[in-house]
């Protein structure tokens, strides 16, 4: 059917009018309305209306994914789509994916820029000297800066024990997810179903481990988002990389119900895929966070 | 064999949409054709009036900061609010306006000069479009909560969006979210349909320039609106949540903040300027009626300055007591960004030498880009060396080198384009003696406008200041009759434009322009609403 090309072409499947984009326009419309007054409400203490809208933008923002990909997968599944449609599609998350490293490189960067150049300088380094002698006398540049300038002291989250397992557990789930992808394209259904199930408890657990090591960080460690800049780097790079976790999680056992209800075939599976290639995503970033933020 | 027909009969009647007998060339009707449409034209158009509608209120704004600057003192505004109009007037400019109308070119323009039927994501390309209405609501609106709005500059620099700023600094970091979600969508739609969507036979050196350098600036834009978005989170948690990014007692630095804004911002820029070049590319051949000279070294002149445009960032940031190595490292590397730029300037001239060469408006509009865009490149090289930006950095001279490139670059390419493709979506010829008296009004205020600002820049009269000192009132009262003037010009393009759309005017051929090539040229002008389902074949 889809082989000699200009078939393929004429079939490119393009929808008729949808409403799930402006409902999705009017969730993030909500989502900023809400989350730009629900900051300022929390942080002056006062009581307001941007939690509700925050939350309304939420769950509009959740009608229109299940509505959106609902159709989605009708379409699929009726046979619309061809293979170039298919190419799209993969492209279209590869290019997501490519987005969403350069949103972890900005807080790499900055993570860089504070051990390299910001803390050294700080302490005197480079031509610096005045600096650190009027303006901050008796500061020393380290890294973990677990004593800042401005005199906060914390202490610096060590990596053997949690984050340790953590990685491995990660790294783990990415085997495991590789061979429900197996398993999927040699139509070893059981395999599948059992491998992806597997990641997605190995996801649950990373998930759940880490809550505990921000439990810890705080209580035991004082280590928060106010310490200073390791605590900023620290928070924000493993708090993304955990929301990325969660919805790489919600991904996965979305895939699981699609694949339980007989979904997928070995040929067409655009959707696992994409959602693989998310979660292979998220483990190499944490590779990188183990590494950086860490072991270094 | 299956026919065009039956690719539209596959459409999803028994998916619960809600679909009437579609067939092929049934067009929608009233508003929700707009809200819920998937059609790349549709889309293009929306872009494209959404881009003008910003335009002009952005432009509202500049008329107030020109106002206020008519005579030296403080006259018509508070400081605070003067603030507040250059910020948005700039966020508006660049986010609001440039890139928006570049995106609805792109929409109208790509799938058919490629031969696509659509562009590859339909149904996100509606959403891409229909986030920048409720993103620049927010922003607007924000100039209305208590305390005013954003007034940091439209650079945001920390500590002024941090410490400094007032209650609306989460709403603006929140539409710039939402915006940037856009763009993103935006930019990946170019990108798939470019890669995947070609008619057999438009191999990749075969495509319209501006195919190639819109497809070059969607790379920049996946690659660098992830690190706005990265660094406006930073100045919300700096600003809401206690990290100290920005600020040294917690061991952060307020340069960081200018390092990763202008990581993104350099780029941005060429975002703004890359498809402008792709525009004069298409229309200088036309009225020159000849090929593009150098067609290839313009692909590459395009990547490379794409590439370049990622280590040159720090040229915004020479007084901020960089080392001396990095001084010199970002110096060279910008001056090094000129060649590329000689190259294209040099190309577009080359393909005007000895041609039989017509000044139709596009072709105006496209020579004054050429000549003004120069001059503006010019005054950035003087601006990139590191010891003349000492004094120059701040002051209007800086302000004249952006308007230059911005204004008779990328906005003279906008209507160089509009121009050049109007016919073709309405039709129509539109009018072209309101075309002339725009154009030639518009030439003469821009730079009445815009030229004076290198002199008082360099006599050192400072940027976002609503006062300044006596000996530049003569001037400022010039440029400030200059921007009336320029303002007032563009509503003859508001009136051009309208007369266009209601199909006013002489019926024009699918060539529109005598020695216009390219496949856009081939189909019926008004273009249908549905082409090319079929793929042309491209020799
Ligand atoms: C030959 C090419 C160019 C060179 C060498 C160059 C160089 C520079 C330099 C050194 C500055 C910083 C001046 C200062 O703040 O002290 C600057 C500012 C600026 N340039 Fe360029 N530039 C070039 C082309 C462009 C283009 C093509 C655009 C946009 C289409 C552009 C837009 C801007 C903007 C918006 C600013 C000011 C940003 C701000 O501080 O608000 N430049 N340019
Ligand atoms: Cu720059």
């Amino acid at each position: 059917m889809a082989q000699d090309a200009p078939q393929q072409y004429e079939k490119y499947y393009v929808p008729e009018q949808s409403v799930w984009p402006i409902v999705g326009a009017i969730a993030l419309f909500l989502i900023a309305v809400g989350a730009g007054n629900y900051v300022v409400e929390v942080s002056k203490d006062k009581s307001g209306y941007g939690a509700y809208v925050l939350i309304a933008g939420l769950i509009t923002l959740l009608v229109m994914v299940v509505g959106w990909f609902k159709n989605q997968i009708d379409e699929s599944m009726s046979g619309l789509y061809s293979a170039q449609l298919g190419r799209s599609y993969r492209q279209g998350m590869a290019w997501f994916i490519f987005s969403e490293v350069m949103f972890f490189a900005a807080f790499f960067g900055a993570l860089f820029y504070a051990r390299v150049i910001a803390v050294p300088w700080l302490g005197g380094a480079s031509n610096n000297a005045m600096t650190n002698e009027v303006l901050w006398p008796g500061f020393e540049a380290m890294w973990p800066l677990v004593s800042t300038p401005g005199g906060t002291e914390t202490q610096a989250m060590g990596w053997l024990g949690l984050p340790l397992y953590n990685t491995i557990i990660l790294l783990v789930s990415s085997v495991t997810l590789h061979y429900a992808h197996v398993g999927l394209e040699e139509n070893k259904r059981k395999q599948l179903t059992w491998m992806l199930g597997l990641t997605i408890l190995l996801g649950c657990i990373f998930l759940g481990l880490q809550g505990y090591e921000y439990v810890h960080a705080y209580r035991d460690l004082g280590l928060t988002l106010q310490s200073g800049i390791y605590g900023n780097t620290f928070f924000l790079l493993t708090g993304f990389h955990g929301l990325h976790v969660t919805l790489g999680t919600v991904i996965l056992i979305v895939l699981f119900f699609r694949v339980l209800k007989g979904h997928f075939t070995p040929k067409e599976h655009f959707a696992f895929q994409a959602g693989a290639w998310y979660w292979h995503f998220v483990d190499v970033v944490w590779v990188m966070l183990f590494f950086f933020v860490y072991i270094l | 064999m299956s026919t065009a027909t039956d690719t539209v009969n596959t459409n999803p009647d028994s998916h619960g949409h809600d679909s009437h007998d579609d067939h092929h060339h049934h067009i929608p009707k009233g508003l929700m054709r707009w809200v819920l449409t998937t059609n790349h034209k549709d889309i293009g158009t929306l872009y494209l009036w959404f881009a003008f509608i910003m335009f002009l209120v952005g432009g509202a704004m500049a008329m107030v900061i020109r106002a206020e600057l008519f005579q030296p003192g403080l006259q018509i505004v508070e400081p605070n609010f003067f603030n507040q109009m250059t910020t948005v007037h700039g966020l508006i400019m660049v986010f609001g306006a440039v890139m928006p109308a570049f995106t609805g070119l792109a929409n109208w323009l790509i799938p058919m000069m490629i031969g696509a039927p659509d562009m590859a994501l339909p149904r996100m390309n509606n959403w891409s479009f229909w986030i920048l209405p409720f993103a620049f609501l927010i922003l607007l609106s924000s100039l209305f909560v208590e305390g005013g709005g954003p007034a940091f500059g439209w650079t945001f620099y920390a500590p002024l969006s941090t410490t400094y700023s007032g209650d609306s600094t989460a709403l603006f970091v929140f539409s710039v979210h939402i915006m940037g979600i856009s763009s993103i969508m935006g930019a990946i739609n170019v990108i798939v349909t470019i890669f995947n969507m070609r008619a057999p036979g438009m191999t990749y050196m075969k495509m319209p320039l501006f195919v190639w350098t819109w497809l070059i600036t969607a790379f920049l834009l996946i690659a660098v609106m992830p690190v706005l978005a990265g660094v406006v989170t930073m100045v919300l948690t700096d600003k809401y949540f206690g990290t100290s990014f920005f600020d040294a007692a917690g061991g952060g630095d307020p340069v960081l903040f200018q390092h990763i804004f202008w990581f993104f911002g350099h780029p941005e820029v060429y975002i703004m300027i890359l498809p402008a070049f792709g525009i004069i590319s298409q229309i200088v051949p036309t009225f020159s009626r000849k090929k593009l000279f150098g067609y290839a070294s313009m692909v590459y002149a395009t990547a490379s300055i794409a590439l370049l445009s990622f280590i040159v960032w720090a040229h915004h940031m020479f007084t901020t007591g960089m080392p001396v190595f990095a001084e010199m490292f970002f110096m060279i590397a910008t001056m090094i960004i000129a060649v590329p730029t000689g190259v294209k300037v040099f190309n577009w001239v080359a393909t005007m030498w000895r041609g039989s060469i017509s000044f139709e408006i596009p072709m105006l509009f496209a020579i004054a880009f050429i000549i003004l865009f120069t001059i503006g490149g010019l005054s950035g090289l003087m601006l990139a060396i590191t010891p003349v930006d000492f004094q120059y950095h701040d002051t209007y001279f800086v302000v004249a080198h952006f308007h230059y490139v911005l204004v008779t670059g990328a906005v003279f390419s906008i209507m160089a384009a509009v121009y050049y493709w109007l016919p073709k979506w309405t039709g129509r010829m539109f009018d072209i003696t309101l075309a002339k008296w725009h154009f030639w009004c518009s030439l003469i205020s821009v730079n009445v406008l815009f030229f004076p600002m290198h002199f008082v820049g360099l006599a050192g009269m400072p940027r976002r200041i609503p006062d300044y000192a006596l000996q530049f009132a003569d001037f400022n009262k010039w440029i400030s009759v200059g921007g009336f003037a320029f303002g007032l010009s563009q509503l003859i393009f508001l009136a051009l434009v309208i007369k266009a759309c209601r199909k006013k005017g002489e019926k024009v051929s699918s060539q529109v322009w005598e020695g216009a090539e390219g496949l856009e040229w081939e189909i019926p002008s008004p273009a249908p609403y549905h082409t090319f389902d079929t793929p042309p074949t491209v020799k």
